[in-house]
């Protein structure tokens, strides 16, 4: 990544970070209803994979941890609040909501809000793009906890057996709603599960997107080589809740606390300034027009966008 | 008797029954150190430990077959599945082993576990958060499937469920964990068969179950008030195996029947008991009985549609008056 890059990808995440804790304040407000599963922490993750593979291109498919992945692939932030709002004019027609996030054209192939309910359904693109012949890969984003059902074994044996181009990233943030990975799992470092179906796999920080950009590259390029699978654990941590009601009595402060002096955001930031790339006042006014972005225009067109009609209730059931 | 919240009820008869018989066990995800999602296992771990308070990787088939075989043996696990949609995933251990394995080992091991799910549209959770599955859960020989319509019936039909030497399904409604009610300070066993007339009427009877019985309350007083026509309701806690006698019996009285319920149609509670009401009292009927239940479609996450799709008491009040020939 070049320095020009990396001062895009840190608008990017900006971006991310803000929408995010706007969606926090829509829901206390009630805007937002259901189940709300917020990303603030994981920046580094989503962008410093899709910054190595080809967003809009490449297919993505993941949990209901879901928006940034969205927005990050193209679509526009505009439709993915529109869709949080239930409106008509958001990606999923306001049929989804947050925990079903679609925007087939930009290949974000969605948001599920079974935990695993992804890791087939990844293989299967995988199959897909194989038997077409194109060059996009398959990756599919999902959570540590995830791991532990069923159909991660029996996808990752698939994929093997048949060398489908399929990225696995594991985004481990430790924990599954309030039960830490050390209560759930036998394995901690979750690359070292894949190796049980012989596939590719590597672990690296994932909170300093230089490191996930490096390590992704690695796993996107053999993957779109055509030689199989890629399993890629990246180790990071969500700042808030698991969703909006959660208290978080199951950590401590003091962990959150030196998690967040590993800020993604900052890191990047921090180097940039470092090469003398980026000021602290152009940082404070990407954050500023960021903002302003979000309360002007997505927010603006969440608010007076129509709700769908409930003569359409049925639409969308069949083909 | 004191006043308690649903799930303070399930909390109450869990702490009762493992205090009573050291091989009963909870087992879910998040219901230990966490307290549970819903709060029914609050505290127990700090009291019985994390031998027989088990914090669950997410592997719904793998930890409920778990808990099937340990009841091979003689244990009595409660294993609560967090929503009835991921029950899915542990239907194949429930279905293939839990409820066939009684009758296909000639009666040699039997699968004494309890399963508790929480099943409902709650508010704008979105196709794969708001399945109905009932209908699928009473079509299974050898799983007796109970749903819990208030705190005093949750906190009974738990400690019942524990006792039964069958696979219990408690089946219970996201939206009623914090309904409040009346529990008897003794201790209270409430029947796994049956049914309840929660109000007596003469002119229809209305059939609900679970959340659908507060629906049909509610409908039997705006139709007693506003249209003279007086309801009887009839809570169905047991969807299996279901009450004939019970449902004969309230057709003979009122001879017109509205069954409600939130799952979708076609194939639910209330075509089953459309089809036991012709069987047993068809020439006693002074109308074709009635069904109000979902739209067939996956729930919407936008709140004006999924209310739409979601049927409630003002439903069951229209039901009843198009039968009368009132609307
Ligand atoms: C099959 C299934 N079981 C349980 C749940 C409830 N649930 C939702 S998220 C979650 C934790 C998942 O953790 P992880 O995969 O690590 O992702 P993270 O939330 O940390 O991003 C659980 C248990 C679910 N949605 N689906």
């Amino acid at each position: 990544m070049t320095l020009d890059d990396k001062k895009r990808v840190l608008r990017e995440m900006v971006l991310h970070r803000r929408f995010e804790e706007r969606c926090y304040q829509a829901y206390i407000e009630r805007k937002i209803g259901g189940f709300l599963h917020l990303y603030p922490g994981q920046e580094a993750c989503c962008n410093g994979v899709m910054e190595a593979a080809r967003p809009g291109h490449d297919y993505v498919i993941t949990g209901y941890r879901d928006h940034v992945h969205a927005i990050k692939c193209g679509t526009d932030p505009k439709v993915v609040m529109a869709e949080l709002y239930g409106k008509e004019t958001g990606c999923s027609k306001g049929r989804g909501g947050s925990m079903h996030v679609f925007d087939v054209a930009h290949r974000f192939m969605g948001g599920y809000a079974l935990v695993g309910g992804p890791f087939p359904l990844a293989a299967g693109i995988a199959k897909g793009i194989q038997m077409k012949g194109g060059d996009e890969i398959s990756i599919c984003f999902l959570g540590d906890a995830a791991n532990n059902q069923g159909v991660f074994h029996e996808t990752l044996n698939m994929a093997k057996v048949w060398n489908l181009p399929v990225l696995f990233v594991c985004e481990n943030n430790q924990y599954g709603i309030g039960t830490s990975i050390q209560r759930s799992t036998a394995v901690l470092d979750q690359y070292k599960r894949a190796c049980a179906y012989n596939i590719e796999a590597a672990q690296c920080d994932g909170q300093d997107i230089d490191t996930v950009y490096e390590y992704a590259k690695t796993a996107v390029d053999y993957v779109r080589s055509g030689k199989g699978p890629y399993f890629l654990e990246l180790m990071t941590y969500r700042y808030r809740g698991h969703s909006m009601s959660d208290s978080r009595g199951y950590r401590s402060r003091e962990e959150e606390e030196e998690w967040k002096l590993r800020d993604p955001i900052n890191i990047l930031r921090d180097k940039l300034i470092a090469a003398g790339a980026l000021s602290m006042d152009e940082f404070t006014a990407i954050e500023k027009a960021t903002d302003d972005y979000i309360e002007n225009d997505v927010m603006k067109f969440a608010e007076e966008s129509p709700e769908p009609n409930v003569a359409d209730l049925e639409k969308y059931v069949l083909a | 008797m004191a006043e308690m919240m649903y799930w303070e009820g399930l909390r109450r008869a869990h702490d009762e029954e493992m205090t009573r018989d050291p091989l009963v066990i909870c087992m879910g995800e998040d219901i230990g150190v966490a307290g549970g999602t819903y709060k029914a296992t609050k505290d127990l771990y700090e009291k019985f430990g994390e031998k027989r308070v088990m914090d669950t990787p997410i592997s719904e088939g793998g930890y409920t077959g778990l808990g099937i075989g340990a009841s091979f043996i003689g244990i009595r696990p409660i294993i609560e599945i967090m929503s009835v949609n991921f029950a899915w995933l542990a239907m194949d251990q429930m279905f293939n082993s839990a409820a066939k394995v009684r009758y296909m080992s000639g009666g040699q091991l039997t699968a004494p576990c309890v399963f508790r799910s929480a099943g409902g549209a709650a508010h704008q959770l979105g196709a794969q958060h708001s399945a109905r599955m009932e209908k699928v859960f009473m079509g299974v020989a050898g799983l007796r499937v109970v749903t819990p319509s208030n705190p005093k019936q949750a906190y009974g039909m738990l400690k019942s469920a524990v006792r039964s030497d069958d696979p219990v399904f408690i089946y219970e409604h996201e939206l009623m964990y914090n309904m409040k009610g009346e529990i008897p300070d003794e201790e209270y066993f409430h029947p796994l068969e049956g049914s309840e007339v929660t109000r007596s009427g003469a002119d229809v009877t209305l059939f609900g179950y679970n959340i659908s019985v507060h629906w049909c309350l509610k409908a039997a007083e705006i139709l007693e008030k506003q249209h003279g026509i007086s309801a009887e309701v009839v809570d169905l806690y047991a969807l299996a195996p279901l009450d004939r006698a019970g449902i004969k019996k309230s057709i003979s009285k009122t001879h017109r029947a509205v069954i409600a319920e939130e799952d979708e149609a076609p194939v639910g509670v209330g075509s089953e008991i459309i089809a036991i009401i012709n069987e047993e009292c068809f020439f006693e009927l002074d109308a074709a009985p009635v069904r109000v239940h979902s739209a067939l479609v996956p729930q919407p996450y936008n709140h004006t549609l999924e209310k739409a799709a979601i049927p409630d008491h003002q439903d069951v009040v229209n039901a009843v008056l198009k039968m009368f020939g009132k609307a």
